[in-house]
């Protein structure tokens, strides 16, 4: 797989800890930020580091600049109404930036 | 969906060699008319021969490294951890480059290790398509490329993984790593109680394919 | 508008765990796929966006390395590797093949 494009990322927005809340957006193409997950709020596991948009590469276009890609953690208890597991049971999921919004 | 011509269950960590252990002819599939996309496969495969732009020799160079990769490699990279803290530190720091310290190839992937614990238990699924540490483990079980296991188990993973015959206590996290985009997943099993003194051969030999994407844990015999 | 392979979360039976072993024309399927891709003919993006865009009954009937063969043959039209016409044609002659075997 090609290195990320390095000098020409987007720089990055939010540092492990932050509260983030996924875009509710519903834009048509190729689309990695799954239907269940969008509109909900979690905190930042880690930064990935930043690659070429799917979003794009799946048009035969190059998807530059890198966007950062961001390891995000869900309580399961909030993101599913009817979830029976105990509280503490978490999800991750690798999320781009350009769907991720600040908290306070 | 696919052809259950001969189903059996791959919950075992050796990579599974056709050629020194043929599967015997099946009769039914073999001598059926080819489908569609099999008739697809070969045409598509002759016209790019045709056309110089594959040849024969790098399909069959590219199948050899399709059926190299197996279990067992990341069986290897979990005894490894299992005996040499140092080396878990280095796996759970980068696990591409700790796979690459035993020559297991993961250039082609970003692979992340994460941990079971006393108090986390980890499963990993791609519920969008069938992302997979392909280098590390090799081609992905039916099972996980499914609608079943793809939909359910990030909304009910302990009821998923009872199924497998996995239970979790309540009192253990239950945390689903979703494979969305460009990292790929091992889990790093606990290691068992009862196997001190054991050399890495031998726990390797208990580390299946399941227990590396989570829905099971290593059983002792 | 959710896409038919974003399936997480809906409801679903119980995980059939029987594995069928891989036939070799499968193989060869992620054979071709692995070569385009190092050869720079195809990204995985791509192939994920042409299984996306199959209609949900295909996507549904249809085995795995069936839609990856599906998506296969999608790109190399869309980058005018192949025509519709040749593959068609050379698929026709194969078919003609194997039935006179």
């Amino acid at each position: 797989m090609s290195a990320p494009a390095a000098d020409t990322a987007v720089p990055a927005r939010f540092k492990p800890g932050d509260r983030v809340a996924v875009r509710s957006a519903d834009p048509p193409g190729h689309i990695r930020t799954p239907w269940y997950i969008r509109g909900h709020t979690g905190t930042v596991e880690r930064l990935c580091g930043a690659f070429p948009n799917p979003e794009e590469l799946a048009f035969h276009r190059p998807g530059l600049p890198a966007q950062p890609l961001y390891r995000v953690r869900f309580p399961q208890a909030q993101v599913w109404p009817d979830y029976r597991g105990p509280a503490h049971d978490t999800i991750e999921i690798e999320i781009f930036q350009h769907w991720l919004e600040p908290v306070r | 969906m696919a052809n259950e011509a001969h189903p059996h269950h791959h919950d075992h960590a050796h990579g599974h060699d056709h050629k020194t252990h043929p599967h015997p002819k099946q009769p039914d599939l073999e001598d059926q008319p080819l489908g569609y996309y099999q008739i697809m496969e070969i045409a598509v495969r002759e016209l790019l021969i045709e056309k110089g732009i594959v040849t024969a020799d790098e399909i069959r160079q590219a199948l050899e490294v399709i059926d190299s990769r197996t279990p067992a490699m990341g069986a290897r990279m979990v005894a490894r951890a299992w005996t040499d803290p140092a080396y878990k530190a280095r796996l759970l720091a980068d696990g591409s480059a700790a796979a690459q310290e035993l020559g297991i190839d993961s250039s082609e992937v970003k692979l992340i290790v994460v941990e079971n614990t006393a108090k986390l238990h980890n499963v990993v699924v791609c519920t969008l398509c069938s992302c997979y540490p392909r280098p590390i483990l090799g081609l992905p079980p039916d099972w996980y490329k499914s609608r079943e296991y793809r939909s359910r188990v990030v909304r009910e993973p302990r009821a998923v993984l009872r199924e497998f015959g996995t239970d979790i206590p309540d009192d253990v996290e239950m945390r689903v790593h979703d494979s969305t985009a460009d990292m790929r997943y091992l889990v790093l099993p606990e290691r068992p109680k009862g196997t001190e003194g054991w050399d890495e051969a031998k726990l390797a030999a208990i580390v299946s394919r399941d227990c590396m994407i989570g829905v099971t844990k290593p059983r002792l015999g | 508008m959710r896409g038919h392979h974003d399936m997480g979360g809906l409801p679903a039976g119980p995980v059939d765990r029987d594995e069928h072993v891989k036939q070799a024309w499968e193989k060869r399927v992620d054979a071709l796929a692995r070569l385009l891709s190092q050869k720079k003919l195809r990204r995985v993006d791509e192939a994920r966006r042409a299984i996306e865009a199959l209609p949900p009954d295909a996507y549904d009937r249809m085995s795995y390395y069936e839609r990856w063969m599906a998506a296969t043959a999608q790109l190399l039209l869309e980058r005018g590797v192949i025509t519709s016409d040749e593959l068609g044609r050379k698929m026709d002659e194969v078919r003609a093949r194997e039935t006179a075997r």
